[in-house]
């Protein structure tokens, strides 16, 4: 079963659906938003920043597919998020208890979780976009603003990289036992 | 299958399994990987990678959506907060709770402490207010009278109805202003007292009111949605706070301030 896959309704909208439009698009926001973040309330915050900012820029949007739109106000907006947090002093790092829990019922998602974190966030918007979101490269490649050859590299490296991290993962649990 | 096979390329592998994959090759690539078990495995751990990601969080799709986020509550909030601001302030002004605001004589405050912003809309009330023969340029019974003054300022204008004061609408007229058109507003009471709403593009977080006086004149300016409006009449706070409110709700939910239009307009349409 392969889920997001967008949905043709979303897709094309009449201005006058300008306002359905947006609101059909948010639980496939916060989706993708939360995988971004890895961050229930940090990614609400995107998305409740990302509908403010539509519902003020109707008038900059000119037809076509309304949740593309969105995910790239959305895409915009988490780039001025990390880079802000970029400027704070650094966090406590996150891999503190790898350990005790490497092995449980939820090893899986966490691990998946951990590899996403790992990626430049260029690599993980594509990836993000194209798997959890069901975009067509070409609309990625809208998103981004690059060409789709650039869209390409970026899933590649992500896919490469999780991989490396996964396979890193399993070797280590394999030397504990 | 023994045909000379275009080589398939790993940007296939990943249109295979992102389903981008053109339906004439489906074959080539398919077949190329039954022979190639290190390629197959490596389309097989993409597949599983996607699979995990969605498995982690494709369910939040199906959560409810929160409060926060919900469109009616989003665009309500904006305003709601705004109006409490603004009953808030109108509060201080009714208590008269709030220092600078209370002092007797405010009307020392140098002309230069408030910003550009309502100090044009005050040096425009003081000269057409004075104004006995043609304090408007078009009346308020000319029913284009809104739509000219809205297209020129570049939103959708209301003249707010301040009858319950008292107060009639006389008029409009199109000024400069700082930052393109500006739309003046002019009303009159019984007794001769005139207020004006002056109007114009404000690109500024949404600003609830703000009290200023100069002389017998006072002015309440507040911005939504990119529109500055200043209420001038006057230096009666309570009234004029009470006037503003009203004029507020009648105008908050107004469209949008375009932003193309009014340039434009103003390159085409000359007077």
């Amino acid at each position: 079963m392969r889920p997001g896959r967008p949905r043709a309704e979303a897709r094309e909208h009449p201005l006058t659906g300008f306002r359905q439009g947006i609101e059909a698009s948010i639980p496939a926001l916060r989706r993708y938003a939360r995988a971004l973040t890895r961050d229930a309330e940090a990614a609400d915050d995107l998305v409740q920043d990302t509908l403010v900012r539509a519902l003020r820029s109707e008038h900059l949007f000119h037809g076509g597919n309304i949740r593309s739109w969105l995910y790239t106000i959305l895409t915009n907006l988490n780039r001025n998020r990390l880079r802000s947090l970029a400027r704070r002093p650094a966090m406590s790092p996150i891999d503190d208890n790898d350990a005790p829990d490497a092995a449980g019922p939820e090893a899986g998602s966490r691990d998946i979780e951990r590899a996403l974190a790992e990626l430049v966030e260029d690599q993980r918007t594509a990836l993000l976009l194209v798997v959890l979101e069901g975009l067509s490269y070409r609309e990625v490649a809208e998103v981004q603003g690059v060409p789709i050859g650039t869209v390409m590299s970026r899933l590649a490296r992500a896919r490469l990289q999780i991989k490396a991290y996964l396979d890193g993962k399993r070797l280590s649990l394999r030397r504990v036992k | 299958m023994i045909d000379p096979i275009t080589p398939v390329t790993e940007d296939e592998f990943h249109a295979f399994v992102d389903g981008e994959l053109p339906e004439d090759r489906r074959d080539a690539v398919e077949d190329w990987l039954a022979k190639h078990p290190d390629d197959a495995e490596q389309v097989a751990a993409w597949r599983t990678q996607a699979d995990a990601i969605r498995a982690r969080y494709g369910a939040v799709a199906n959560e409810p959506t929160p409060e926060r986020l919900k469109l009616d509550r989003l665009t309500r909030r904006r305003y709601a907060r705004a109006g409490m601001v603004a009953a808030a302030v109108l509060a201080a002004f009714l208590a008269g709770g709030v220092a600078g605001w209370t002092v007797r004589g405010v009307s020392t405050v140098a002309p230069g402490r408030f910003d550009p912003f309502t100090a044009e809309a005050l040096s425009a009330h003081r000269l057409y207010i004075a104004e006995v023969r043609h304090p408007i340029e078009v009346k308020a019974g000319e029913r284009h009278l809104v739509p000219w003054l809205s297209r020129r300022v570049g939103t959708t204008l209301r003249a707010p109805d301040l009858g319950k004061f008292g107060l009639k609408l006389l008029g409009g007229r199109l000024l400069p202003g700082l930052n393109g058109p500006a739309a003046l507003f002019m009303y009159e009471g019984a007794n001769g007292e005139r207020f004006t709403l002056y109007s114009s593009t404000q690109r500024q977080p949404q600003m609830a009111f703000r009290y200023n006086v100069v002389d017998k004149f006072a002015a309440v300016h507040w911005i939504d949605s990119e529109i500055g409006f200043v209420m001038s009449g006057p230096a009666d706070r309570d009234r004029l706070g009470k006037i503003a409110q009203s004029a507020y709700e009648q105008l908050e939910n107004r469209a949008p301030a375009r932003r193309s239009d009014s340039g434009q307009l103003m390159s085409r349409r000359g007077s």
